[in-house]
């Protein structure tokens, strides 16, 4: 279904994910959350902006093991277990946050 | 029941090894093999990666893939480590036959000569040729 944002259409595959990785910016990130039903705060940009770092590095969207991990390495224990990315993220941190990153769905993820 | 944070134990361990022979790009066996094995690095195996005969030019530096219209997947060898998988052997044997040392690799490995990679491949529960 695509996406609407500031009258530009963006396509997506039928789960929400950006075709385009280009096409992402935080507006189309906002508007993702926006037809969830969720808006996004500080802790999910900082979640959202490690993921778009990752892929730019490594040209995979991590597996949420991975992310958890190195999340907790770069941002501390605090941020980097399961039950703070899965508050913040409630579908699945790699899942929900690597969507709105514009990135594709994560390897392995079904 | 349990909470999707919750980890379950990985059971019995086993010993996968991956094998890569073909060259990067032509064919899709090698992206194949690493999405395989960033897969099941999820499943807590023992698992090690070969590169031998073509498959050595995987994990080469400095690809550059603008011209064939492919992704460059070859920084994706690099968050290996990251999935816990740490153990990549080259066949000492076919850099040296291409012109290639281990100073051309964009990963640490563990050059092995064919002998000993045949010894290791004899210790595998598990070999998956790619």
């Amino acid at each position: 279904m695509p996406i609407e944002v500031n009258g530009k259409t963006y396509e997506t595959d039928e789960e929400g994910y950006l075709a385009n990785l280009s096409d992402w910016s935080e507006e189309v990130a906002s508007a993702m959350a926006e037809v969830d039903g969720t808006s996004l705060d500080e802790n999910h940009w900082e979640v959202i902006n490690f993921l778009r770092e990752y892929y730019e590095e490594y040209q995979i969207a991590p597996a949420v093991r991975v992310l958890t991990k190195a999340i907790g390495k770069k941002l501390g224990p605090d941020k980097g277990n399961s039950k703070y990315l899965y508050e913040l993220f409630p579908y699945g941190p790699a899942k929900q946050a690597c969507k709105y990153a514009g990135l594709p769905k994560p390897t392995g993820c079904v | 029941m349990s909470e999707p944070w919750e980890e379950e134990g990985p059971g019995e361990i086993r010993k996968f090894m991956y094998v890569n022979r073909k060259a990067p790009y032509g064919t899709i066996y090698a992206l194949e093999s690493l999405e395989v094995v960033l897969i099941a690095a999820a499943f807590e195996q023992d698992v090690s990666m070969v590169f031998m005969d073509d498959g050595v030019f995987q994990i080469k530096k400095g690809q550059d893939t603008g011209q064939i219209g492919m992704k460059n997947f070859s920084p994706t060898y690099r968050a290996l480590e990251g999935y816990d998988v740490e153990k990549l052997y080259v066949e000492a044997e076919s850099l040296s036959e291409r012109g290639l040392s281990e100073d051309d690799l964009l990963v640490p490995v563990e050059v092995m000569s064919r002998d000993a990679i045949a010894r290791l491949m004899d210790e595998q529960d598990v070999i998956l040729s790619f």
